[in-house]
């Protein structure tokens, strides 16, 4: 039985110390009710928990969190996911801005769209490999700073149709890691020097996988997002800015 | 015109005196002539004054005011704010006597008054207490009305001060026509010759007053600190930093009067260590957040009060300081001389450890308006936005 | 024909040998890393790229015959006020390169040094002064928090605390290690200023390029960075230290992120910070979780709540001209201590006009800083750590009289180290193995030199302190603090000296 907390009442200060206190105790499944604007939420929890939240939580939702796994039923603010490490972070609704700051490793799996720079300066080395998935659409700057990660862009359940499935700077400055687009996106959408690339048969299959979990997570059906190709975009250069400078 | 607001530190030697009965009974003035006289080589004619405890019985509710008028006008001044701001049950001139060696000493009268609070005349806040107003009045007095100073402004004391040695300024303020329950006197060796009588020593606020041997090396920071808490430092003397430091710990945040000589002369690092963890984590505390209210320097002082004497050194004996008693009565001096003059068999003399106060407070219920600061008292409500555990969001302002 | 480069028509150095010195062992060419040595081996002799030369003297130093000389080059170019060779020269860089002159070190241009103004007092007579060999004296000082004033309850006669006072970090020693990441310096020098740091009884800075494994036991001497760039920042690495430093700026680069060339991101750095290696290691400009102050707020308490409220979070900030209203802002977003890094702080990469042009001195920051929190009466609620330009132990002195709590020093620990300030830091070629991660360099410098040689440093100014306080006639550094009556102006204007809150030598 998962422990259930109504949390209406309390600071996200007093939840997060209630969740702490409650994981030491060995307690591995949380409900959170009631959340509407709690910052910080399991923000730097280390232990392999999970948690379902109905509400809105507030800032940085998992910051530096290493292992839960947290499902929201609705949105989440800005920065969730601030420099996570491990674990993951499902959002049935949409998403604010700067999801995924410098993200080092573990997955968000985003059902609607997301705001501005979002998995910016996201980081990986070896096979710690963060990845954002987003269903919907994306503001300016996703994956500016790039160093390593994937960022998978679907535009497809949006509340924006007006608007193009990414804005602009796409993947600006990065020097790692991979964007992988459903459809098309202009080439003056992309930072300086990028373009994009299709498919290799490797791409195929790691994407295949991504997606595998991701439609399974909101019972989506993969053939569904297959049935459009994707474009890839990768840095051409691990150094974009190395000759800038006159020394 | 007087140069209240000097623009440099004093800096000066000095001699030091006090005697207290506990029970209360009345020294005649001639004791502590004595005894400040004893140690004349420690002055140099330029300073000297007293302050006596008792004095005024018949007008022990009113505060006492000792004010020093360079002329009549000021005075009048004086005078016609008093009236406004305050009932004045009474008001003479000082009794002075003529002596040789003074040359145009400013004029001396005293009032005895309480605050008015009701009225359109003064802006009073609610809840303002008669203390505070008083520390108010006197201020202002000092501030804004040229050629007038209030020498001393408590209850049932008075000071006595001015430019001479201990000997003449008793003799010009008839000092031996006295008899008070606490003496304490002063002898100055300034090494800057500003010449006026309100540098002299005793410094008072309220009832409490202080006289002081040394220089506290720390007086920038002990002032930049004080300021924080809304006092001005603007006689710049040492002494000042001593009677706003002793007001602001004892009376505005209500710490036990041992615990406040122990802000200002605190124990060192190296015994604190060693204490048990309960005294480890208090000095610790006091020493961390009272930083800017350590004396620092040398230092010898002794503060008294409507209740009590109080004696204390720097924490590494710097200046001197000797304590004795007989009976009920204590003498404290800067030598063992100036105690064995008035007092030839005492039952106990000794010199208390740097940094120990000697606090001797009179039995209770001695003396009208009795005051004892031995305990912890309730900390005058002040907002402190302490941050960890509760943030009201209110208080933080976005600029 | 090929375009000249200009640059290299002009060098800075001239490299003299002395060939009756000189055996021709060729240490030169192995100590060089700009590859200023040559060996000839038609003509069995040794010959000199001037060009190359940093100015480092390494080779000098380690010549076994005292057989080089590494003077100014020479040759002058004619007289001018104006173009001066700095001018010239880096014209002739940008001309043959087209990108923006990078260097290292903090300001390099002779702007007023405020502390070489203020002179320090002594007693003489009326007070005396205390004799730090023989007497005590303290320096022991307390970063954090602090309350207005102390609770007391009495039990059973005695007294006690009646609420326990926030967390707070006990120095020994008034003098900090700034953050300089793990990349910009080598892992021996972090090794060395952890190991100084604890036998000191001070904290050292990561920096922002996170924690080498062997660190994480000077845990309690440890401040842990968290720049914009995020490197090697996990929950691990907040819990490791006694404080976690928020970097928004520093003096050298004042509106820039941190800068790693991609030359210094070898396959240890690219791990620690999870970057491909050889990649520049650029930090954002902004923290992208931060565009406004209460953004920041939410960062903080991001950390605090991460750390459970067991860490302090500094938050560091380069001096500008709205330092003052910044730093108010900083602590009513609930910074346990204000890192101010002046003009003069050093950096292992910065853009030359940004080190020498952006940014005030640190000395009339500290005193702004310390004046507003004061006015708005939240000066107890946090520490003033001031940083940048600090050369000696006068100096630490001068900045603590002017409101400091702490300093931090970087570049003087590294000169302690070896280093020549020859500023090419950026290159990662370090020729005395300073900064620098390629292997081979690092082992010219090994941790426990480098500890040694930091630890005496501090030893060293740390009695000069006690000395100066004593000459001051107090025993404590608390009474220091803020203590304008013990400084004096000498050739300083009344607008400088209102600032600074100090009078007159003479007055």
């Amino acid at each position: 039985m998962p422990l259930e907390l109504e949390v209406t009442p309390f600071h996200y200060s007093q939840v997060n110390k209630i969740i702490r206190e409650h994981i030491s105790k060995g307690e591995r499944e949380f409900v959170l009710r009631g959340v509407n604007g709690h910052r910080y939420l399991f923000a730097g929890v280390s232990a392999e928990v999970s948690a379902v939240i109905y509400g809105t939580p507030g800032l940085d939702l998992g910051a530096f969190m290493r292992g839960p796994v947290i499902r929201v039923f609705g949105s989440v603010q800005d920065g969730a996911g601030n420099t996570m490490d491990h674990g993951k972070i499902i959002v049935h609704g949409m998403a604010g801005d700067v999801i995924g700051y410098a993200m080092r490793g573990g997955k968000i799996h985003i059902f609607g769209d997301v705001g501005y720079r979002v998995g910016i300066h996201m980081k990986a080395y070896m096979d710690k490999v963060p990845v954002i998935i987003i269903g919907g659409k994306a503001g300016d700057f996703l994956g500016e700073y790039m160093a390593g990660g994937i960022i998978i862009l679907l535009g497809m359940n949006t509340i924006y149709p007006e608007r193009p499935i990414a804005g602009l700077f796409l993947g600006t400055g990065m020097h790692g890691g991979a964007i992988y687009i459903r459809g098309k996106v202009r080439e003056n959408q992309l930072g300086l020097g990028l373009k994009p690339y299709a498919l290799d048969s490797d791409d195929e299959k790691l994407l295949e996988s991504y997606l595998k979990e991701y439609c399974d997570d909101f019972g989506l059906d993969i053939s569904e997002i297959l049935k459009e190709d994707f474009i890839k975009i990768i840095p051409y250069t691990h150094r974009p800015y190395g000759k800038l400078y006159a020394y | 015109m007087w140069n209240i607001y000097l623009r440099a530190k004093e800096i000066s030697g000095c001699g030091i005196s006090g005697i207290i009965h506990r029970k209360g009974e009345l020294i005649p003035g001639e004791m502590i002539i004595k005894s400040i006289c004893c140690q004349y080589e420690r002055g140099n004619g330029l300073g000297a004054g007293f302050a006596a405890y008792g004095i005024y019985p018949e007008f022990k509710d009113f505060y006492a005011l000792h004010v020093m008028g360079q002329c009549r006008e000021s005075l009048e001044r004086v005078e016609e704010f008093l009236h406004k701001r305050t009932y004045v049950s009474f008001q003479e001139p000082i009794p002075t006597r003529r002596v040789k060696t003074i040359k145009n000493p400013p004029l001396f009268k005293r009032y005895f008054v309480r605050p008015k609070f009701e009225g359109e005349i003064v802006e009073a806040e609610d809840g303002q207490s008669e203390d505070d107003f008083m520390v108010n009045l006197v201020m202002e007095i000092n501030e804004k009305i040229s050629g007038a100073y209030v020498i001393s402004s408590g209850k049932n004391m008075g000071v006595f001060k001015g430019v001479g040695f201990p000997d003449e300024i008793a003799e010009f303020f008839r000092i031996d026509e006295y008899q008070a329950y606490i003496w304490t006197a002063h002898n100055r060796f300034p090494t800057n010759t500003p010449g006026w009588w309100g540098g002299a020593h005793p410094f008072t606020l309220l009832d409490w007053s202080i006289v002081h041997n040394g220089e506290i090396s720390s007086y920038g920071t002990n002032k930049r600190y004080l300021e924080l808490f809304g006092y001005k430092c603007t006689l710049l003397t040492d002494t000042e930093v001593v009677a706003y430091i002793l007001d602001l710990l004892i009376r505005r945040h209500g710490l036990p009067l041992e615990l406040a000589c122990k802000v200002m002369a605190p124990p060192f690092w190296i015994e604190i260590d060693e204490m048990d963890e309960e005294d480890r984590e208090l000095y610790t505390a006091l020493r961390m957040v009272y930083g800017g209210a350590v004396l620092n320097g040398p230092f010898a002082i002794l503060f008294a009060y409507n209740g009590g004497l109080v004696g204390l050194n720097d924490r590494v004996k710097l200046r001197p300081l000797v304590v004795a008693n007989k009976g009920d009565l204590y003498v404290m001096g800067s030598e063992e001389a100036a105690i064995r003059t008035i007092l030839p068999d005492p039952e106990r003399v000794w010199a208390p450890k740097a940094g120990e106060p000697v606090i001797v407070e009179m039995e209770e219920a001695t003396i009208p308006n009795q005051k004892s600061y031995l305990k912890v008292r309730p900390k005058e409500e002040r907002e402190d936005a302490l941050r960890i555990g509760s943030y009201p969001l209110s208080l933080f302002t976005s600029k | 024909m090929s375009t000249p480069i200009f640059a290299n028509f002009h060098p800075d150095f001239y490299v003299e040998r002395l060939w009756d010195k000189c055996i021709k062992c060729k240490r030169c060419i192995r100590e060089c890393t700009y590859g200023v040595h040559i060996w000839d081996e038609k003509k069995k002799t040794l010959k000199e790229d001037h060009t190359k030369c940093v100015g480092c003297h390494r080779c000098s130093a380690m010549c076994p015959t005292n057989a080089l000389i590494i003077r100014r080059h020479p040759s002058d170019f004619r007289e001018h006020a104006l173009w001066t060779p700095w001018f010239i020269k880096n014209i002739y860089k940008q001309a043959d390169q087209g990108g923006v002159l990078l260097t290292s070190t903090g300001c390099a241009l002779p702007y007023k040094n405020y502390f070489d103004h203020l002179v320090i007092d002594a007693c003489q007579v009326t007070n005396p002064p205390i004799d730090p060999l023989r007497e005590p004296m303290e320096l022991r000082t307390f970063i954090g928090p602090k309350p207005e004033a102390v609770e007391v309850e009495e039990v059973n006669g005695r007294f006690r605390l009646k609420k326990k006072l926030p967390p707070v970090i006990r120095i020994e020693v008034p003098i900090m290690f700034a953050g300089m990441s793990y990349g910009a310096i080598s892992l021996h020098v972090h090794q060395g200023l952890a190991r100084a740091a604890r036998d000191l009884g001070t904290l050292y800075n990561t920096g922002e390029g996170g924690l080498h494994a062997s660190l994480y036991e000077y845990g309690a001497n440890t401040i842990v960075q968290c720049a914009s760039g995020r490197f090697g920042l996990h929950i691990d690495y907040l819990n490791a230290g006694v404080a976690i430093e928020i970097k928004i700026g520093q003096g050298a680069k004042p509106g820039i992120g941190g800068h790693l060339p991609g030359e210094k991101v070898t396959e240890e750095i690219s791990k620690t910070r999870m970057i491909p290696v050889g990649s520049d290691a650029l930090s954002p400009a902004p923290h992208h979780d931060i565009y406004s102050i209460e953004d920041l707020r939410g960062l903080i308490f991001a950390l605090k709540e991460a750390t459970e409220y067991k860490k302090l979070v500094f938050v560091k900030i380069a001096a500008v001209h709205n330092v003052a209203a910044i730093a108010s802002g900083i602590v009513r977003a609930g910074a346990d201590a204000v890192v101010i890094d002046g003009l003069k702080g050093g950096t292992g990469a910065s853009p030359t006009m940004f080190r020498d042009n952006i940014g005030i001195p640190i000395e009339l920051a500290i005193s702004a800083v310390d004046k507003r929190l004061r006015e708005e009466g939240i000066r107890h609620r946090t520490s003033i750590i001031a940083s940048g330009g600090i050369r000696c132990s006068a100096d630490v002195v001068k900045a603590i009289a002017l409101g400091a709590d702490a300093v931090y020093i970087g570049t003087a620990a590294l000169i302690a180290c070896g280093c020549t300030m020859c500023q090419r830091c950026h290159t990662g070629k370090c020729p005395w193995g300073i900064a620098t991660n390629n292997p081979e360099l690092m082992k010219r410098l090994p941790p426990e030199v480098a500890y040694e040689k930091i630890y005496n440093l501090v030893k060293g100014w740390a009695h000069e302190i006690k000395e100066m306080l004593g000459a001051m006639g107090i025993n404590s550094i608390e009474s220091l603090k803020g203590n304008r009556d013990k400084l004096r102006a000498v050739g300083l204007t009344r607008e400088e000296m209102e600032i600074l809150e100090v009078k007159h030598a003479g007055e």
